[in-house]
């Protein structure tokens, strides 16, 4: 293993996410994936690892595997799980792989956080930039492993100088086949919205946040960067463009009403996220493509169509 | 309901406005209809040389019509028509000196008054109607906007963004015309005996100018802070309300007086230094603009015939 050329480790490589990233790289670089689950139907020459990455065999990847470069992706967004169990596996997750890239001398390390964590707020500028403070867990608790695992990633910036770090702060994925809340409100025939509130929405691809990252890994960049998609629209133009027949619902009755539905199972939405179609939580992106070189090979209809399988 | 389905309907249109007053189409969802006769509302109160003038407007958009602040220009000409009636109607606006107000990036000061923020919509008219070339005014609004409903979504398809210091330099640096009130709320809460007389500047604006390289024009409005006066400050009820000010008018409901509005554009202001100087420099220039403005009013009241016509 250790005569083979230098590695790019990529964790949560089973999401529909990482599948989309493991295309892009097969063949240019030699990958360890690293899940829990398992990838069903993965090419024969695709190294994957069914390990939960708090576990030691984990770390022995790292030991043994010759990995030059981490994208650190494995993070957990599923509203039924248990706050506990997702903030065990985030956070505490996030904490072990960094610490594997430390001790054991991968140079590139790539964090998969998002534009999310800043929360969204009336009091908001309409272009966030990177030192806005992370102000989502302020009204919506569940997110707040989110959160940490930025900041953990944050601090591991300057403790660890030797490893080139890029946190990555992308606008809402979208794609064919992500299951993303942002995406999964994007296929509803008849989504809520919130009555009088129209805000802007940046949305991304499912390819242009892989490009991204792989922009991530090349050597000199470093450091802390929104990534946006190819714009921003109001939330009724982006439903209206879907087909989609909104249900408005005064912004006062929707709140309790969603979190009596979520606790009866009856959504998948918390009530948290009723703020990201109420208040602006939009970013400026103009950092990262300034100082990459990276920009979005979809257009904004072209993105937004891609959720129902269009384009 | 209207402002969504109508920009719902209108993602397949192209071009930016029409202009001509289009057949009336009974298949268009309800909030086109009324959007689509709200802007030839506007295009006749204004006759043919403002339709012509609007249709030159330009500004930046995507493909589904606004700007990457969510500023609709269609939106906007349908709103600028019940506001385009004011102007010319009830408020009989006059204008002076509106060729001063330069081309590309620029800072428009002005004196405030009054719970709705007509003297800055009649600002806005103004500069749409009667500027050459038009000009679109962005104004940066309160941070409570955001948190009205239809209020918050009007206001931004206006053009109108959250007073933020990012905001605000983001519109300079792409060379757009912006209003500012630097009263702020002590403005709103000025009581009838205190009409035109500034309450102080805040600073916020002088240093962006200076950040930015931005050219400040004072405006003084006359007329505007006669339309509602207010009486006295109900600050309780205003607290329980989350709003800034409650001033109580003799109309109790936010029902303007027909008073006779005279905007005056003052000669454009540059001034030099460092962004962060000490407060006691930055006061020194914002005295400056103030007292521009101020001398503007006293001239304005001393030439005008009446309050009311």
């Amino acid at each position: 293993m250790v005569s083979q050329n230098p590695a790019v480790a990529i964790t949560g490589i089973s999401g529909n996410l990482g599948r989309a990233l493991a295309k892009l790289l097969h063949g240019k670089e030699r990958i360890i994936g690293i899940d829990r689950r398992p990838f069903p139907g993965r090419p024969k020459d695709l190294e994957i690892h069914q390990v939960d990455i708090r576990k030691r065999k984990a770390e022995d990847l790292f030991r043994k595997g010759n990995v030059k470069a981490l994208i650190h992706m494995g993070i957990m967004h599923d509203p039924r799980m248990s706050a506990e169990e997702h903030h065990y596996f985030n956070v505490l997750g996030t904490a072990k792989a960094l610490d594997y890239c430390a001790k054991h001398g991968v140079r590139k390390l790539v964090v998969l956080s998002s534009a999310n964590v800043y929360g969204p707020h009336p009091d908001n500028t309409n272009f966030l930039t990177e030192d806005a403070p992370l102000m989502a867990a302020a009204r919506f608790g569940e997110i707040r492993d989110l959160v940490e695992v930025d900041i953990l990633a944050q601090s591991f910036i300057w403790k660890h100088p030797e490893v080139e770090t890029v946190i990555l702060r992308p606008v809402h994925i979208v794609g064919p086949t992500i299951r993303n809340a942002a995406s999964n409100y994007l296929r509803l025939r008849h989504p809520w919205t919130l009555m009088g509130f129209d805000p802007m929405i940046q949305f991304i691809h499912t390819e242009d946040v892989c490009s991204a990252m792989v922009a991530a890994l090349r050597s000199g960049t470093r450091g802390v960067y929104n990534v946006v998609g190819p714009g921003e629209v109001p939330l009724s133009a982006a439903l209206a463009e879907l087909g989609h027949t909104p249900r408005p619902v005064p912004h006062f009755v929707a709140r309790p009403l969603l979190d009596r539905l979520f606790k009866l199972r009856l959504t998948n939405f918390p009530p948290g996220e009723l703020d990201y179609i109420q208040y602006l939580c939009t970013v400026d992106g103009s950092r990262f493509a300034r100082e990459s070189g990276w920009k979005p090979a979809h257009g904004l209809r072209e993105t937004l169509r891609s959720v129902i399988g269009e384009a | 309901m209207n402002g969504r389905n109508s920009r719902g309907a209108r993602t397949e249109a192209s071009g930016p406005v029409s202009g001509q007053p289009a057949p009336f189409d009974r298949s268009a969802p309800i909030g086109e209809r009324i959007q689509r006769s709200l802007r030839d509302l506007t295009y006749r109160i204004g006759g043919s040389e403002v339709r012509d003038r609007l249709r030159s407007l330009s500004t930046r958009k995507n493909e589904f019509g606004v700007d990457p602040f969510g500023m609709d220009v269609d939106y906007m000409l349908a709103a600028a028509g019940p506001l385009l009636w004011l102007y010319k109607h009830y408020f009989r606006v006059q204008t002076s000196g509106i060729e001063k107000v330069p081309p590309g990036r620029v800072l428009l000061v002005s004196n405030h008054s009054g719970q709705i923020p007509l003297d800055g919509a009649m600002i806005g008219v103004a500069l749409l109607t009667e500027a050459e070339p038009p000009r679109a005014v962005r104004s940066m609004v309160e941070k409570w906007v955001p948190t009205l409903p239809y209020v918050s979504t009007f206001m931004a398809r206006c053009g109108q963004v959250v007073g933020t210091p990012q905001n605000c330099i983001k519109l300079l640096q792409s060379d757009e015309a912006i209003l500012v009130f630097p009263e702020g709320v002590r403005g709103l809460n000025k009581l009838f005996s205190q009409r035109y007389q500034l309450a102080a500047f805040g600073q916020g604006f002088m240093r962006l100018a200076l950040e930015t390289n931005t050219p400040i024009v004072p405006v003084a409005v006359v007329g505007a802070e006669e339309q509602a006066p207010a009486l006295f400050d109900l600050k309780p009820l205003a607290k329980l309300l989350k709003m800034p000010a409650l001033p109580i008018t003799p109309t109790l409901l936010p029902v303007p007086l027909p008073a006779r509005y005279h905007i005056h554009f003052g000669d454009p202001m540059r001034f030099t230094g460092r962004p962060d100087d000490d407060d006691a420099e930055l006061e020194r220039k914002v005295k400056q603009v103030r007292a521009a403005v101020q001398s503007m009013l006293n001239e304005g009241i001393r030439e005008r015939k009446h309050i009311y016509w």
